[in-house]
């Protein structure tokens, strides 16, 4: 199962990111989990620098930007 | 997984490093830019006689006030959009060279002064939004970049930006537009060394040194030119798609100063001889996030009037460099002391350069 991560300490931009995963995922029908990060440290540690940013497995996709809803798909369709 | 090895990154990167590199992408686009360049000048050149047909022709307006306030409205803003779109597509193509990861690692373990000028310097070509000034500065920090490096590059990156620097080229003059970027910069630089002799570390939230370093890079990003100028093209729809509103709002205020206050109404409030009108200025700007971007032709129409030109550099540098809203957020990593200490030596700085530009000039 894929664990995709949005990092976002809560501005617009990150909870519209989160929505257009949580659609990826759904459309795709892939199995993962979505999980919200907004704690700061915790973007801290895993490097992030700038929001909002989204992670595939630990492995950052996008960060500083919105991902596209189709670009999302690719990320997680490619593993299946 | 992994396979592309395109993780991380800003920018069209990752999705466009997917993408086969085609180079003839970047012929293509030259062939469809250098027209479209084109037609942008031949138009840029005949906005003038355009505006005063539109004005005296079109709505055949009496010389007057209206007049003067629609034709100064019909001149600046087409001339302002069209600057701003070239601007910041220009800057775009050059902002995808620069990530904040490799600003960062460009300034890992910099010393002082060469620090403080380097960061300074890649502020203004690093893609920064205030929103990620949090994450950035403990990006930074724990990775061996020293505090007053740091807000060198927090305090450059803002202040000195492509879209500032469009209005007052576009409506002061590249003299204006040259001297707000070279005392911006020397206000990051300074400001951050002081920080930085100061030794305020102890004033940063005492977890952000304990154990947060992380080893977790993102590796740079492969991108073709194709990829670059998407960049642009994405820059100019995300900054120009915000920002001209705010610019149209600014101009038509601006427009209506220029007909309707009389000459040299703001000689008394904004003028020389007001000595206290500098740090007015930049007490009004300071909470002022009002886009900078409608703020300035508001503030060239006062200048018009008689408002002394270090007066307003000096409310311009308050409202885009000193941000509440920033301030508020970096509360999180910072204590009030070096809150106060960086928005008391910036104001400073800019009042000091107010005071110099109203003596100078």
């Amino acid at each position: 199962m894929l664990k995709i991560k949005v990092y976002g300490p809560g501005c617009a931009r990150c909870k519209e990111t989160e929505e257009i995963v949580r659609r990826a995922v759904a459309e795709t029908g892939v199995e993962a989990e979505v999980e919200k990060v907004s704690d700061i440290q915790a973007l801290a540690r895993a490097g992030i620098l700038t929001t909002p940013a989204v992670a595939v497995n630990d492995v950052v996709k996008v960060s500083g930007r919105m991902p596209k809803l189709e670009e999302v798909k690719a990320w997680v369709d490619r593993r299946l | 997984m992994g396979q592309t090895g395109t993780a991380g990154g800003t920018a069209a990167g990752v999705a466009a490093a997917e993408y086969r590199p085609h180079s003839d992408a970047v012929w293509r686009s030259l062939i469809a830019g250098a027209p479209l360049l084109a037609v942008w000048w031949l138009v840029y050149r005949q906005l003038a006689p355009l505006a005063a047909w539109v004005t005296y022709g079109l709505l055949s307006l009496r010389a007057g006030r209206l007049a003067r306030s629609a034709e100064f409205f019909t001149f600046e803003a087409p001339k302002v959009l069209m600057l701003l779109v070239l601007v910041v597509f220009g800057v775009g193509v050059i902002r995808s060279f620069f990530t904040p990861e490799k600003t960062r690692r460009i300034l890992a373990g910099r010393r002082e002064s060469a620090g403080n000028l380097l960061a300074a310097g890649l502020g203004v070509v690093t893609p920064f939004c205030s929103c990620s000034a949090v994450p950035l500065f403990l990006g930074f920090v724990t990775s061996g970049v020293p505090l007053g490096v740091t807000f060198s590059f927090l305090i450059s990156a803002p202040m000195v930006n492509e879209v500032a620097l469009v209005l007052l080229f576009g409506l002061f003059g590249w003299k204006v537009a040259a001297l707000y970027a070279g005392t911006g910069l020397i206000i990051a630089i300074l400001a951050g060394w002081t920080i930085g002799r100061l030794r305020m570390e102890r004033h940063v939230e005492e977890w952000v040194y304990s154990g947060l370093a992380s080893d977790q890079t993102q590796p740079d990003v492969r991108m073709e030119w194709a990829d670059r100028l998407r960049y642009g093209r994405r820059a100019v729809r995300e900054v120009v798609g915000k920002v001209w509103p705010f610019v149209l709002a600014g101009i038509a205020v601006g427009a209506g100063i220029h007909g309707y206050v009389p000459e040299g109404f703001m000689a008394s409030i904004m003028g020389k001889g007001a000595w206290w009108s500098v740090p007015l200025a930049v007490l009004i700007g300071i909470p002022m996030y009002s886009n900078a971007a409608g703020v300035i032709p508001v503030v060239q129409a006062l200048l018009g009037k008689g408002a002394a030109l270090g007066t307003v550099l000096a409310f311009m540098m308050s409202v885009i460099g000193l941000s509440l809203p920033e301030t508020i957020i970096l509360r999180k990593v910072l204590k009030p002391a070096l809150i106060a200490a960086f928005v008391g030596i910036v104001g400073l700085g800019i009042v000091i350069v107010g005071y110099l530009f109203n003596l100078l000039l």
